[in-house]
């Protein structure tokens, strides 16, 4: 049952690459180029491209490639879906056919729309995992909290928002460990969590989850105590042990992210214009 | 110099003027100096947690004082300085550390002192050390021992450079092994200058301290050093409280007729009597009518 396995948030892997000692501001601007570069491109030199600045990346992270596919696997059936529905039921009038069975038609131009929306899928779930997979949760979190800053005077709680991501990632594994526990002590006395309808499971999980709700409250008001005990006051008169710091390494990986996020949006035709 | 701690007939009402007001603490006065190491027990409900929350601000008396180096914990504008000079570790070790990561953790008391950042790396690096647990610096808690974790909570007590250590029974939820490692932690620091005062269930761990103190009923019901304590049988178990093994075994000797001094607390002590009461039995058995 292990549920501790199936989660991968924030799965940090430690690595001393590149793309590592990055500052994690810049690795969240370059993240949101890639991600609005990912939807503006619409052919497939740019594509090519993109997927090759990708595999840099990748290769310059020291992450293995298996481990970023692995990240893909939640999104499997969304990407069938996807594709499924994005071939057989494109609503594109015309265009040619390539196959039919009955009234199912499949063009080309539908192929391809398809192709091009499973690919960002595919792409938007690499880019944000090689920020997760590079970034420790701690500078993750310091990243967040250094860009909101600026908009605190707007009434942006930047600092807390940044220790509740904190606090929810220190205690996610722990009530995990719990909902494991109170699992395995219902079913000792006979509940069911893996046979039945839906609406048999579910009422199965009020056991579970009422003792964890209580649970959680009682760390939650036992943990801002001991914060309380630690003379945490808030945001203000906080010092970090680790401030972060942008390095000369950072302009240039964000510059060259820009770049290359403008070089893939070239539409194809001018690609050709230029290589004549 | 004032007493590092001070109480004067501190009460403590919970939901005072209610239906349902509590009378926690009733009339507590005792003092703690520097360097002591208490412990302080009591039966479920006798006000221990209370009290610990009062000694570094976490509660204000509904009616007496309470001094923290002089300073009065009503005083605002001391509650910083109070809690930095008293740091509390909680029972659930799961439940008092907030990163994701040991080092961050222990910096994130100094970093709410707000210190320069080469002084919190100092500080982390020293804290670790004393509590042993430098080599898990870049470990996640969750995945430590609760005696490891205790350890962790200590060392981010530690950092912020407190005078007194003050551990709500913090050896509670550990198993034997964890129980050792924190003792032998706050005896090493005791020994190192820093006072503390260790509220506990184990009265095992009682015995070992210089003072023990026992709450009963929101009072200060017994005040000393435990080989006096533990000679109060009879008030001890009015108080419901069990006598840690020895004690209990060599009050229960007694009862049955054996000659054996009050005041013993350690098994050799124990074996030293029945040695020479042997030995004088077996003196006697030669030299008179020969009855066992
Ligand atoms: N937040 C609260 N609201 C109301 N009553 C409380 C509260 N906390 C404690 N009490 C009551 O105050 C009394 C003293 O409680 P306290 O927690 O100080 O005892 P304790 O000696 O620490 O007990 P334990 O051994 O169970 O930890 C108890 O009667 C308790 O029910
Ligand atoms: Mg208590």
């Amino acid at each position: 049952m292990e549920l501790t396995r199936y989660v991968t948030i924030g799965q940090y892997i430690p690595r001393e690459s590149p793309v590592h000692r990055l500052d994690p501001r810049s690795k969240i601007a370059a993240v949101t180029v890639l991600t609005v570069a990912v939807f503006v491109v619409r052919d497939f030199s740019g594509y090519g491209l993109l997927t090759l600045f990708l595999l840099g990346v990748v290769l310059a992270s020291q992450i293995p490639l298996g481990y970023l596919l692995r990240g893909l696997r939640p999104v499997l059936f969304l990407l069938l879906m996807t594709l499924v529905l994005n071939v057989f039921f494109s609503g594109i009038q015309g265009g040619t056919v390539l196959f039919q069975l009955g009234p199912v038609v499949a063009t080309r131009e539908a192929v391809l729309r398809a192709v091009f929306i499973g690919y960002r899928l595919v792409a938007l779930v690499l880019v944000t995992s090689l920020l997760t997979f590079t970034t420790s949760p701690v500078q993750l979190t310091d990243g967040i909290e250094r860009i909101l800053r600026p908009f605190r005077r707007l009434g942006v709680p930047a600092h807390e928002l940044a220790m509740m991501m904190t606090i929810a990632l220190r205690f996610i594994p722990t009530l995990l460990e719990e909902t494991e526990k109170i699992m395995k002590a219902q079913m000792a006395r006979g509940a069911e969590f893996e046979h039945g309808n839906i609406l048999r499971r579910a009422r199965a999980l009020v056991p579970v989850l009422v003792p964890l709700f209580v649970s959680a409250f009682r760390r939650a008001d036992e943990l801002a105590l001991a914060m309380e005990a630690r003379c945490y006051r808030g945001g203000e008169h906080r010092t970090r042990m680790k401030e972060l710091r942008l390095a000369p390494r950072d302009a240039v990986a964000l510059a060259l992210t820009i770049a290359a996020s403008f070089v893939f949006t070239i539409p194809y035709p001018t690609w050709q214009a230029l290589l004549r | 110099m004032p007493p590092l701690i001070e109480t004067r007939n501190l009460r403590h009402v919970y939901h005072a003027g209610t239906a349902d007001a509590v009378m926690a603490l009733d009339g507590i006065s005792l003092t703690v100096d520097r360097g002591e190491f208490v412990a302080i027990v009591g039966g479920n409900g006798s006000g221990k947690s209370t009290l610990a929350k009062h000694l570094n601000a976490l509660l204000l008396p509904t009616e007496g004082e309470v001094f923290v180096d002089g300073m009065n914990t009503r005083d605002r504008g001391a509650l910083w300085e109070i809690r930095q000079r008293v740091g509390m570790i909680f029972q659930n070790p799961d439940n008092q550390l907030v990163a994701t990561v040991v080092e961050e953790d222990v910096a994130f008391g100094p970093e709410n002192l707000g210190l320069p950042a080469a002084e919190i790396v100092a500080r982390v690096d020293e804290a670790l050390r004393v509590v042993e647990m430098a080599e898990y610096r870049q470990h996640e808690p969750h995945l430590l021992s609760g005696g490891q974790k205790q350890r962790v909570a200590i060392a981010g007590i530690l950092a912020m450079r407190p005078q007194c250590l003050l551990l709500d029974e913090a050896t509670t939820m550990l198993d034997p092994q964890g129980q050792r490692e924190v003792m032998e932690t706050i005896q090493r620091l005791n020994r190192d200058g820093v006072t503390v005062i260790h509220i506990t269930h184990a009265m095992e761990e009682a015995v070992q301290c210089p003072r023990v103190i026992v709450l009963a009923d929101g009072r200060v019901a017994l005040d000393g050093p435990p080989a006096e304590v533990f000679s109060r049988v009879e008030e001890l178990e009015r108080f419901r409280l069990v006598l840690p093994p020895i004690p209990a075994l060599a009050h229960r000797l007694r009862r049955d007729g054996l000659p054996i001094p009050e005041g013993i607390l350690h098994v050799e002590e124990l074996a030293g009597a029945l040695t020479r009461l042997v030995a004088e039995g077996a003196g006697r058995g030669r030299a008179g009518d020969g009855t066992h």
